[in-house]
């Protein structure tokens, strides 16, 4: 175990001052740029919010098993079935057919080629599963259909979110996916998420519809709320505009009222049905409905046929911009919930910077002098080995550009602490062997034979550990498991090529000492 | 080499944890662990107060003034700093902190919230629950390893130890109402992983001795190998300890409940190593033929 080829001394060293580059150049600025990775700090270090977002899909599910149903209607129309009381319970259609047709209407949605049956081909899986009853049918999402559906209204959601925290501007968001109906969101630095909280919190459905005369609500209108909470309306169900048909919003001062507004600018089918509907409707007025509420209600006095137009509602020059922002960026699929929030301040973050780095080398120092109190000239070995390994792991972690947390510093603290136990086992191992062992060669080299089975199951162990947090945890604890996981690494590389070298060096020197350890 | 008696007080400090057990198997059931955010969901604030003046009834009293539900207020290191908990937890609402902080500024003056966590009872439940499948999952991964690499009344040992310092550890939590959050669940797992470590050092020396010495006992054995272990042990747990002490007095308020778990486990990972995991060898009257046995199959 003492005898090293050149060849590994060379690659050990090479490799060791590679990483130890790596590790220092967080701290230095070197001119090159041959490497221009850096550990990034966690939220809980730099200061940021962190925000989960869960889609609430029901709209979402509901809306596709309306335009469902017109499919379905329509379908089975052309081939002379009768399908009629439709109604929607919760992911199910159900509807009753005349007795005679229900052979046929079974066999048409067994189908796996029919056309309301589009998932067939590709996914082996119909979109939806169905039980009958009486001549009753009740179509349900399939798992599959479901999920297909909730996926494509999470890429949906997360493009938009996307468009809106960079439409805010803060740096370097990190938006991701998380299972099938959440969307987490990184605003590093941010402080204060109370704007990017209002901004995801809006759907912005927008719609333009008139108000109707009647004072009742009945088939084809419904009461409304103004914005302010105060008034309410009877407005159409008729649809004249959505959001979508929008491709510019920005806040702008109407000069003869000087009242902020926000101008909007209509794609070329909207300006034609905007201007339809304006010319039909001169004297009427006209509800613009943000998420059910409405903004104001202006009445037509000329038809616009420009594709431009203004909402005016009472707005700051805030809230005009982020109206513009929200119109801008579109609309959501279905609203979305915050279920999880942290944010840290940014002097937080350094104060646990600075505490962390405190106490890293608070006991770092405390290992380092104890060690030579124990060991002497083999302490100073041991400590050798420990800065190195220091050196590894920082290295590695932005070899990896890992995220560095508060938990995760507390890893590397404890990583210093648990290294020297390698070394201690064959140290201690060593001691054993010298009392049967004269020549000090064969000792030490049954030392480092001896103890090494009993070193890497110990290490095992705390490995294992480490590897289940970093599939089960979570943000900064997550960042433990990763300094954990790795400094058992770098400790065993540093104590198995960085201590075993020097030891086997000096040792081969002083040979014929008398008390050597 | 030391050559102390260890053996002599088996049964001793043997009864003694199985009281320590008991007693933290009934302060867990029915006075139960004080769950932080993460795993009741609700909101915390970390507020820094302008001046020294704020007590903390003070800030108690304007937060029951502000219908939160249960409110909980604690110092947090500095005197001018303060933990807030309570029960309601509304993201939902962008102005819901931004209210808070106003009528929490008009009642004691300017305030800075440091930090603000806000978790929803669905997560809450999720990351309680992925937390113990965490804990679960890493007992059942050691004492896998650990059959494995040992015969199965190494693995019980070694599992009895773990369970051992995992009870008594969260007993502690729960007797001083000490806050169990995300990052104990992390300390939890680290213990596992140390208490692990220390009993398979002593353990593979048993396993080395019982192979070299047919005629010794195993209850003298396992002394003769926890005396030749002991200095190991004493160091990695001094340094292991001395690292950990750094941590709890140096690295800041939110590292202390994490740091203070790591100790109980370390201290009692040591003991268990000790005089819980080598006990039931001897329990299970252990001897060369229990190895020789395995290795020939």
């Amino acid at each position: 175990m003492l005898y090293f080829s050149k060849l590994r001394i060379i690659t050990v060293i090479i490799f060791t001052l590679l990483l130890s580059y790596f590790a220092l150049s967080n701290f230095f600025k070197f001119d090159d740029n041959l490497f221009n990775k850096n550990i990034n700090l966690g939220l809980d270090l730099q200061g940021g919010s962190y925000l989960l977002l869960e889609i609430d899909n029901k709209p979402v599910v509901t809306q596709k098993l309306q335009s469902k149903i017109l499919e379905f209607k329509k379908y089975f129309k052309d081939k002379n079935l009768i399908l009629k009381n439709f109604s929607i319970d919760k992911n199910s259609i159900i509807f009753e057919v005349n007795s005679n047709d229900v052979e046929q209407v079974r066999k048409i949605l067994d189908d796996d080629e029919s056309e309301i049956n589009p998932y067939f081909q590709q996914y082996k899986s119909h979109q939806f599963d169905f039980t009958e009853e009486n001549n009753f049918f009740k179509l349900s999402f399939s798992r599959y259909g479901l999920v297909l559906l909730k996926n494509s209204s999470l890429d949906q959601a997360i493009e938009i979110v996307r468009r809106r925290v960079d439409e805010v501007g803060t740096n370097e968001p990190n938006i991701l996916k998380r299972g099938n109906d959440r969307i987490l969101v990184e605003l590093p630095g941010l402080d204060n998420p109370d704007r990017i909280k209002s901004l995801l919190g809006k759907t912005a459905n927008l719609t333009f519809q008139f108000i109707t005369q009647k004072s009742e609500q009945s088939f084809g209108s419904e009461k409304l709320q103004f914005e302010d909470g105060l008034e309410e309306a009877i407005v159409s169900k008729r649809i004249i505009l959505s959001g979508d048909n929008l491709v510019d919003a920005k806040p702008t001062m109407n000069s003869q009222t000087n009242e902020t507004v926000v101008s909007f600018t209509l794609d070329r089918v909207g300006a034609k049905k905007f201007g339809k509907a304006t010319s039909s409707g001169v004297g009427k007025r006209l509800a613009i409905v943000l998420d059910g509420k409405i903004i104001s209600a202006p009445s037509v006095r000329e038809p616009i046929i420009g594709g431009a137009g203004q909402i005016s509602g009472n707005f700051t020059f805030q809230s005009a911009t982020d109206l513009a922002l929200l119109l801008r960026s579109g609309a959501l699929p279905a609203p979305l919930n915050i279920i999880e929030e942290r944010t840290v301040g940014p002097d937080l973050g350094q104060d646990s910077i600075d505490a962390g780095i405190l106490s890293l080398i608070i006991g770092f120092a405390l290992v380092v002098l104890f060690m030579i109190y124990k060991y002497k000239t083999f302490g100073f070995i041991a400590n050798l080995a420990l800065v190195t390994n220091l050196l590894l792991l920082i290295g590695v972690l932005t070899l990896f550009e890992a995220t560095l947390t508060l938990p995760g510093i507390a890893g590397i603290i404890l990583t210093v602490g648990m290294a020297v136990d390698a070394n201690v086992l064959i140290f201690e191992r060593i001691k054993e062997e010298i009392k049967n062992e004269k020549n000090l060669i064969i000792a030490f080299d049954s030392g480092y034979t001896k103890s090494r089975t009993t070193i890497l199951d110990a290490n095992v162990t705390t490995l294992i550990a480490a590897f289940i947090l970093f599939f089960m945890g979570s943000g900064p604890v997550k960042g433990f498991s990763v300094t954990l996981g790795v400094g058992i690494l770098t400790t065993l590389f540093s104590v198995y090529f960085i201590a075993r070298l020097i030891t086997s060096l000096y040792v081969i020197k002083n040979k014929d000492k008398e008390r050597i350890i | 080499m030391t050559n102390l008696a260890f053996n002599k007080f088996y049964k001793k400090f043997n009864v003694l944890s199985l009281i320590l057990i008991i007693i933290s198997l009934l302060l867990l059931l029915f006075k139960g662990l004080n769950y932080g955010v993460d795993f009741k969901g609700g909101t915390l604030i970390e507020v820094r107060t302008d001046k020294n003046s704020n007590n903390i009834s003070l800030i108690r009293d304007s937060f029951n003034q502000m219908n939160l539900g249960d409110v909980s207020v604690k110092k947090f290191g500095n005197e001018t700093d303060f933990i807030v908990k309570f029960e309601k937890q509304n993201s939902n609402d962008p102005k819901f902190i931004e209210n808070i902080k106003s009528k929490l500024s008009n009642s004691i003056g300017d305030v800075d919230f440091r930090r603000v966590e806000n978790v929803g009872p669905k997560v809450s439940s999720e990351l309680l629950k992925s937390g113990v499948i965490a804990i679960t999952l890493s007992l059942a991964a050691m004492l896998i390893y650990i059959w494995v690499r040992f015969e199965w009344q190494f693995s019980l040992g070694a599992i009895m130890a773990i369970f051992h310092d995992v009870i008594i550890t969260l007993g502690i939590f729960s007797l001083f109402s000490l806050e169990i959050n995300l990052s104990i669940v992390a300390a939890v797992l680290t213990i596992v992983g140390y208490s692990m470590n220390d009993t398979v050092v002593i353990f593979d020396r048993v396993r080395e001795n019982l192979k070299k010495y047919a005629d010794i006992k195993i209850f003298e054995l396992t002394n003769i190998s926890i005396n030749e272990t002991l200095s190991r042990t004493i160091i990695t747990s001094i340094t292991t300890l001395l690292a950990l002490l750094s941590i709890y007095l140096f690295g800041g308020e939110i590292l202390k409940g994490f740091s203070f778990a790591m100790i109980l486990g370390v201290v009692f990972g040591t003991y268990s190593s000790i005089y819980i995991a080598n006990p039931i060898l001897v329990f299970l009257k252990v001897s060369q033929k229990t190895i020789v046995k395995e290795e020939k199959d």
